[in-house]
């Protein structure tokens, strides 16, 4: 056994608006760069539709994520060692920009130094990376807000697979629910297995997975790996990029910017303990619809002394262990079955999780006749068809998804009949295998949702991991390169002068 | 004169460039890492690429390896072989021939893309235009050689090239004397050649110092990095003086 410890994130998407504040934050803060401006570390997409970029679910054309050999070991989907190097000047298996979309701004100053004009001046759109006129917009980001496209086209959405979809193409039947979206710092990551220059690393003693800038060569297999699609390759720096779960901010304390701002107070992040030691076991498991249940036994219970003894004896400090014992990540994931991993199929063990939304009865005339248990109505007549969260979210297997989402469900049940008729009744609790305490808890963490409940986050020990005598007087957050950026008023090898990030600009 | 040109530009020039492709490529990689990559437009455009890239990098590749092994393989070594010299010369014909038709192609794709393709275009350094064409003047030279070749394929003027080559290695001062009367095509192509080592380090071919043949040997896949340990490693400076 060998213990570690990351910071792990729950998503709540039975509260997730789609208000994109986190993904509108998170780009001001992150990619708002020549290169990067396609780029979203964090995006919102409403389902069901193809994403962003268009597919990236479809694996069979991608090639993301891990595959399971016949004598029971895993490589990438994209191909051994071997075939990886083969691939190194052309790779086959890379999206192109305008599967994500080609960035755009637009002529905004014509809106101010147009001469006076029978019709109304626009400001027409402009390609951010060629600076050409665009005629027509195809595609940008969040394309398919709210439902926007033909249903034909979004229901090529993959995870329709075996459902007879035509029928949620009609406007009585239709349902939708938002997927905010960022890398998952998976325990078994792909992209960093596909990494030629090893350049891509998690860390150990928070989960974080990050991008060596300096050793990064751009060899571009970690975009094709990652079956999330959440590396990006910045074009102008000839570098990939991805979501660095704002580790400043963690390592101090604080929560990522996309939690931070979240309106809807969907996001939580925890402390989640694990072994390493049974990563390679979980992630090989034969059957995709087991990768769940596999990846809660990596999970170990903070409150086991014989794992606090261990953790000791591996080096995670004791505001960690504590910070285990509080975490909302390991109340949601293991004490109460609600939260699940999206996509366990793909074997990369993610560790951004999310709670299934609910939704409204299938419809008004079946209101009445729907197969009421108790007072709750049966979750298989909700909008969202249960086969879908499931295919979203535990590869296809229905049972622990229709347990979450029967449990939010108590809890509603619950906290009604407790503040309204003043009744505890704890038969409802015990119907889904909880108890009226439970059920409270889940209440105090999931409706009311605290800030201090949401983020639990033990901040890092740099005392144990740097020398202050060695940081004083040198730069702080940078691009690589050390201090200098890769720029200078003299440079030999960079490209002309320009303002990288808005921490170069001060 | 002729003398003193031919010495300065087969003597002395092989020395500049040798040294500006060495220190540049140390200084750069001690200095600019975040510089050091090789610059893919693939994302941009996936057209003409997958055979453009794939058919000059395997081309260049076996064109480069014959090169090396060809030019600085001692020449007794040969003879201890048992390989004379004009079959030396006719692989090395029929071999790069071949090589170089393939990467022509491909570089033809590439050359057409990087300056016809609006987004290649405007994305591209002049570094990268430019280093593609001498490439691309460098390879049909190459080419060109090959004509000039078959006029003698007794591999005399073979042996000029490599004891050049292997001189300039040795530092031998008398090395620049043995390509003096070649043919101008060959002498342009070692001009040339000389001059893409001498632009190398300021250019996106440092990418070519990184092929990361070293994945191969990679235990594993995952890759865990520790700061714990950093503290073990690092020197640490007193912080009191010493008495």
């Amino acid at each position: 056994m060998k213990i570690r410890a990351q910071i792990a994130m729950v998503l709540n998407l039975d509260k997730c608006i789609g208000c994109h504040t986190c993904s509108v934050t998170c780009k001001n803060v992150w990619t708002s760069r020549e290169g990067m401006e396609y780029a979203w570390f964090n995006n919102v997409e409403t389902k069901p539709g193809v994403g962003y970029p268009k597919d990236w679910e479809n694996q069979k054309r991608w090639n993301g994520g891990w595959r399971r050999k016949k004598n029971g070991k895993i490589e990438p989907r994209i191909g051994g060692k071997w075939r990886v190097l083969a691939n190194i000047f052309a790779n086959p298996d890379l999206p192109e920009i305008d599967d994500y979309y080609e960035p755009f701004t637009f002529d905004y100053e014509h809106l101010q130094k147009a001469p006076e004009l029978e019709a109304f001046p626009t400001a027409r759109p402009r390609s951010l990376i060629t600076g050409q006129r665009m005629e027509k917009i195809e595609w940008g980001p969040n394309w398919e807000e709210i439902l926007g496209g033909e249903f034909s086209k979004r229901s090529a959405d993959y995870n329709f697979d075996g459902i007879q979809k035509d029928i949620y193409g009609q406007f009585e039947n239709t349902f939708m629910m938002y997927l905010p979206r960022l890398c998952e710092h998976c325990l078994n990551p792909t992209c960093v297995a596909a990494c030629p220059s090893g350049a891509i690393y998690k860390r150990e003693e928070d989960g974080i997975v990050l991008i060596d800038q300096d050793k990064c060569r751009g060899w571009r297999m970690c975009v094709s790996a990652c079956p999330y699609k959440k590396i990006y390759y910045n074009w102008e720096s000839g570098k990939s990029e991805k979501c660095i779960f704002c580790f400043p901010r963690i390592e101090a304390g604080q929560p990522t910017v996309c939690s931070e701002t979240c309106v809807g107070r969907i996001r939580y992040l925890g402390v989640v303990l694990y072994d390493a030691d049974r990563i390679e076991e979980a992630a090989s498991t034969p059957d995709e619809q087991d990768l769940y249940a596999a990846q809660l036994k990596v999970f170990l219970d903070p409150n086991d002394p014989a794992v606090i003894a261990q953790a000791r004896a591996d080096g995670v400090p004791e505001n960690w262990l504590e910070g285990a014992r509080r975490s909302p990540v390991w109340k949601m994931a293991m004490e109460w079955k609600v939260a699940f991993p999206l996509h366990p199929e793909y074997r990369t063990l993610p560790m951004v999780w999310y709670v299934p939304p609910l939704s409204p009865i299938q419809s008004a005339a079946a209101a009445g006749k729907i197969g009421h248990d108790g007072d709750m109505p049966d979750v298989r007549s909700l909008r969202i068809p249960l086969k879908y969260l499931a295919n979203l979210l535990t590869a296809g297997k229905e049972e622990p998804v229709a347990l979450a989402l029967e449990r939010m469900l108590a809890m509603r049940a619950y906290m009604r009949a407790k503040t309204i008729d003043g009744v505890v009744d704890e038969g409802i609790a015990r119907r889904v295998g909880l108890t009226g305490a439970h059920i409270d808890e889940m209440y105090r963490y999931m409706a009311i949702a605290n800030y201090e409940d949401r983020f639990v986050i033990p901040t890092a020990h740099r005392e144990a991991t740097e020398d202050a005598y060695d940081l004083r007087g040198s730069c702080g957050f940078s691009f690589g390169n050390g201090c200098s950026g890769g720029e200078s008023e003299t440079n030999l090898f960079g490209k002309p002068k320009r303002a990288k990030n808005p921490m170069e600009m001060a | 004169m002729r003398d003193v040109i031919n010495y300065i530009l087969f003597g002395w020039y092989p020395y500049v460039c040798l040294i500006v492709f060495l220190g540049g490529s140390l200084v750069r990689f001690d200095r600019e890492q975040y510089t050091w990559r090789s610059g893919s437009s693939q994302l941009l455009r996936r057209r003409q690429l997958m055979w453009g890239s794939n058919l000059f990098h395997v081309g260049i590749l076996v064109i480069f390896l014959g090169h090396f092994g060809g030019l600085l393989t001692p020449i007794w070594v040969f003879d201890l072989l048992g390989v004379p010299h004009g079959a030396k010369q006719v692989i090395a014909i029929v071999a790069g021939g071949i090589a170089g038709i393939a990467c022509f192609i491909g570089l033809s794709l590439l050359v057409h893309r990087r300056l016809f393709d609006e987004r290649i275009r405007t994305t591209s350094s002049f570094g990268d235009i430019a280093i593609l064409l001498m490439l691309y003047a460098q390879l049909i030279l190459g080419l060109a050689t090959i004509p000039v070749s078959m006029g003698h394929l007794d591999g005399h003027e073979m042996v000029k090239f490599m004891t050049w080559a292997q001189g300039i290695l040795t530092l031998n001062p008398g090395a620049a004397a043995q390509v003096a009367d070649v043919n101008i095509i060959f002498k342009l192509h070692l001009m040339l050649g000389m001059t893409i080592f001498l632009v190398f380090p300021f250019t996106r071919l440092v990418h070519v110092w990184s092929a990361p043949v070293w994945y191969l040997g990679r235990q594993g896949y995952q890759v865990v990095r520790s700061r714990r340990t950093n503290r073990a490693t690092s020197a640490r400076p007193s912080a009191v003086p010493a008495e």
